[in-house]
This record gives structure tokens, sequence and C-alpha cells, in this order.
């Protein structure tokens, strides 16, 4: 088993000097996407059926993984964010594939990887194309994978036009999660969004695509929310088209009942081939897509921890082990073993319970040795999951941002530093690339860096500590928090 | 009177096949084509040929 998911093996962790000699054996990656709420902030039911699902819970993605496959690629409506034509096996991002699979074949690949990657708990179908749309295949990819692995979650990502025709088939697949892509709720902004889209046996063009897509987007996630079914909504942020309309987007998906809203930056380059990329048009910068996000607070929660994956992803989220799993590399015949899930569900319950437990510890302790009105601060983490840090600052392709203050620890984003692409790149770029990621953070909580990596980013002013090697995030961010912003220890001992 | 599929522009989404009222689209060597014979352009059916109506690329399919 590659690295890049914590073999079993490495669960139980012993001694910090047996995880650092095995992590210098081993090669490794990151981890972690939805909801930052603990258990305490939701009711019990919509707990349960978030508990394990990586995109709708922040604690969830630090332990489970997702895969999608890519069996429905008919779309019914045409956005200008995507080229139908674009293909590369080093891009990361959404609608793009090298493999489209019949239902069959993702079936056995589901198995193939749930034999490897004891972490899987979600199943997702989300383009290129629309679930929705090309629905026999989608539903028939879900029921040849339930008859199997009746404990996979099934999820499905939607445009939402054709989607109200298939609710009482999502009832009957016993499916809780739909993400729904919506974009705008003013058709005016739609034009600028969609050239047009494929109703009742037409195509419809300008101002009456918009205006349909819009009003079946809201059926679909009315429909949804009556029916308890967890809705995620996912917006693409576009500078000058719908970036402060997105601000009324996120009021009314809440009013309307969505569990979670995801914006996320527009992708956009010339070479995608896309109608906004050959415009031109640019993506927003992490400081716009920030104070948007800040902008929505009050409003539907936000997902924070979105990786913006490609349609064909396996692994937890941050991480891409689809090209282990290309179809040419699994059997004709897979057979499903499920021991190691099983083991793994097992550990993760009780992983999970000692993290709380040693988060509420370090909470406590800041608490008392941290003045009340102590500036908050940002600190970076390189992780491969687990809640730990224990990666390798040199095989981090992304940072955690955690933001911690007097009254604890919150996860606040991750940062990217393979800027989408993940070739061509070589290692004094991507010290560059690394420093310039982390701009306005000047800590790094990595499991181990060499000597060169450590003055280099030194010299830029950012110190990368390797002391909390194997901690848990929350014990080694609130410690280091601690130290810097901690009162004199005569103080902090009577507080 | 049919139409067919320019076999370098099509992305091979299979939306047409989805579509077609006459079962005319057929996936065979790891591509959509249309047979000429059950092809009406969807005359009877519908005001427009639904593969050109549905399909993402410009100029795909297109008269024969």
């Amino acid at each position: 088993m590659s690295g890049n998911v914590i073999s079993l093996d490495g669960l139980s962790v012993s001694s910090k000097d047996t995880l650092t000699k095995a992590m210098e054996a081993d090669g490794c990656s990151s981890s972690a996407c939805g909801s930052s709420d603990a258990p305490e902030d939701m009711d019990p039911a919509t707990w349960e059926k978030v508990k394990d699902h990586p995109c709708y819970s922040e604690e969830a993605h630090h332990y489970f993984a997702r895969m999608h496959v890519a069996v429905a690629p008919a779309c019914n409506i045409q956005c200008n964010y995507c080229n139908r034509k674009y293909d590369c096996a080093n891009e990361s991002r959404p609608g793009v594939v090298s493999e489209r699979l019949t239902p069959e074949n993702a079936a056995r690949k589901v198995i193939a990887v749930a034999n490897e990657i004891p972490q899987l708990s979600v199943l997702g179908i989300a383009g290129p194309g629309d679930s929705a749309y090309d629905w026999r295949k989608t539903r028939e990819t879900f029921r040849l994978v339930h008859q199997q692995l009746p404990d996979i979650k099934l999820c499905l990502s939607t445009n939402g036009l054709a989607l109200p025709e298939h609710v009482d088939d999502l009832m009957d697949m016993n499916i809780d999660h739909v993400t729904l892509t919506i974009n705008m709720i003013d058709p005016e902004v739609g034009t600028k969004i969609y050239p047009w889209i494929f109703y009742e046996h037409k195509r419809r063009t300008g101002l009456e695509a918009s205006r349909i897509l819009h009003e079946r987007q809201m059926q679909s996630l009315d429909m949804l929310h009556e029916r308890g079914i967890l809705v995620k909504v996912n917006s693409v942020m576009i500078p000058g088209i719908n970036d402060e309309h997105l601000l009324e987007v996120n009021k009314e998906v809440k009013k309307r009942g969505a569990f979670l809203h995801n914006i996320m930056p527009l992708i956009s380059a010339p070479e995608h081939g896309t109608v906004f990329g050959l415009e031109g048009q640019r993506g927003p910068t992490a400081a716009e897509l920030k104070k948007l996000q800040d902008a929505c607070a009050g409003g539907a929660n936000l997902m924070k921890h979105c990786r913006q994956c490609r349609a064909d992803a396996v692994g937890l989220l941050g991480e891409d082990r689809g090209q282990e799993f290309t179809m040419d590399l699994v059997p004709d015949e897979v057979t499903y073993d499920p021991a190691k899930r099983e083991t793994y569900k097992e550990w993760v319950a009780k992983e999970r319970e000692d993290r709380r437990a040693a988060a509420a510890v370090a909470k406590a302790e800041t608490d008392a040795a941290v003045a009340e009105e102590a500036a908050p601060m940002l600190i970076a983490v390189a992780t491969k999951g687990g809640g730990r840090i224990n990666q390798h600052f040199g095989h981090a392709t992304e940072f955690q941002i955690f933001e911690v203050d007097a009254k604890g620890v919150n996860f606040v984003t991750h940062r990217r530093c393979d800027n989408y692409c993940v070739g061509g790149y070589g290692e004094e770029d991507k010290l560059e690339l690394v420093i310039k990621t982390l701009e306005g953070i000047d800590t790094i909580l990595c499991a181990k860096i060499g000597d060169c990596p450590r003055e280099d980013l030194a010299a830029a002013g950012i110190e990368a500590i390797q002391d909390y090697a194997y901690e848990y995030i929350e014990t080694a961010v609130s410690a280091v928090y601690r130290a810097r912003r901690g009162l004199p220890a005569v103080e902090a001992e009577t507080a | 009177m049919a139409l067919q599929i320019i076999q370098s522009n099509c992305t091979v989404c299979g939306a047409c096949e989805f579509e077609c009222p006459n079962a005319a689209i057929l996936f065979e060597s790891d591509t959509y084509i249309i047979a000429p014979e059950l092809c009406t352009e969807c005359k009877g059916h519908y005001d427009r040929p639904q593969c050109a109506e549905v399909c993402p690329v410009p100029e795909t399919c297109v008269p024969a």
C-alpha cells in the first residue's frame, strides 16, 4: 500500500522515534473537506449522516476517503468554465477525468479501491457530465455498488436541472447527500455563465435558459430538503460576474435549508479551452475568496476544506490516488474483503474520541495561559490525515491552516502549493511556491524538514517546527500559541 | 435525410444517444455513429434534431 494513506500498520501511534524512522523509509502525501461542526453542534440524526463523509464534515475529512467514478458523461447544460474536450492526467480540478467507465467497470473499481483503502466511506458521481441527467448510468452504478458494499455512502453532484424527476429514486436508494451547483439566483447573472441549456427537447439560450435553470435548481433544493436529504451547494466564484451576488445566493440557499455552502474559486486558463479561459476571465485571489467567505458569516455554513478534486479522484481529500486505480490496473474479478475497513472504522471511532479529549485539554491549557484578548495566530500544518502532524515538509502539496486564539483552535482553510497541476515544478520552484502560498503565515508545523529548506524558509521569515511530529494538530498548535502569546509563567500558573 | 457525427469533434458523452427518438445512434468501436437508415432528423418528433440540440461541441452533429 502506498504511503499516501495512513497504512493500517501505522494506525497505532507508538513512540515518536519509531514513527519518525517509519516516515524516513516511507513516502507520503496529505489529507483534508464540509462543516466544521462537531457532534454537539447538530442533531444526532444529522451527525450520523455526516460523521463519516469527508466532504460534509471537516472532522471526517481527516479520517475518511472518497472516490469519484466518471460514469455519467452526458450533460444538459453548457457552462462557460467547462470544455468537454479537455483531459489531462496532471490536472487536479473538477470536471477533469482521464477515463470513463461503464457502471459495471465502475462497480469493480469501487471494490478494488475498498480492498486497498480502508478509509473509503463515500462514492460520488460528479461528472464530467451531469449525474441526474445521465440518470440511468448513475442509478445502475449505485445499484451495483450497493449490492456488494452496502455500507458505502452514495452521493451525487448535479446542476439540478434534471433532478426533480429522480428524487423518489434517491429516497429508494437511501441517498442522503446531494450536491447542487448553484452559481446564481438571478437569471440575469446566469446569462453570463450559461450560454445554453437543453430542456424538454429544446436547446434554450439567454435569459430563458437561466430562468428555467434557476427555477429547477430551487425546486430541487426544496424537494431534497423536504425529504431530509442533506444538500451541499457548490458555487463557483467568478470575479466581476457573480462574486458579490454569491452573498445573496448564500442567504437564499440557507433559507431553503441547504446544509452547507461551498464557494470555490474559478479555475481558469486559456489552455483549458473554456469560454472563460479564452476570454481571459480570471479566478479570484485567496484574499478575495476569504473576504467573500467572511462576508457570508451568519448565512449557510461554509465548507472550507474543499479540494476541488478531479471527477475520478480517489483517496483522502487533498490527495489523489486515482492513477493507481485506472481500469487497466483493476483485476477482472474482484471480491470484497470487509476486514480492513471494519478494523479501520473501529480504530477511527476511538482515535476521534482521543483527539477530541486532547483538543479539550489543549483548549483549557491555552485558556489558562493566555490573556483573553491575545491576538489570534494563523499556523500552517503539514498532515496526511488522521488529525495529526504527520507529513514531511518536502512531501506536502498543501498545508492546512488553523487559527488559534484563547478560545481554541479552528480549521480555516487549506492552501495548495501544487498550483492545481501536479507536474512540471522543480524543487527550487516548489519552495518559492510554498513561500508564496504561505503569505501572511510565519509558522509551519511538520513531522520533519531538511536543514536546507528550513533555512530557506527562515530567510523568508517562516519558522518550520518539527518538534510536534505525530501529535494531534490541536495539541501542537495550542502549544505553539502558548509559547508565542502566553502570559509570563508565574501569572499563567495562577490564572 | 440523415445526420452524421464528426468523429474528431465528438467527446463520446453519449447525450445524443440518450435523446435520439429513433435509437439511430450506436456506440461502435469507442465512438458514436448515426445509422443513416434509422435517422429521420427528428422530423415528426421534434422541431430540431435532438442530437445537434444537445451536443456540447458545435458543428459535430451535422447533415450527412
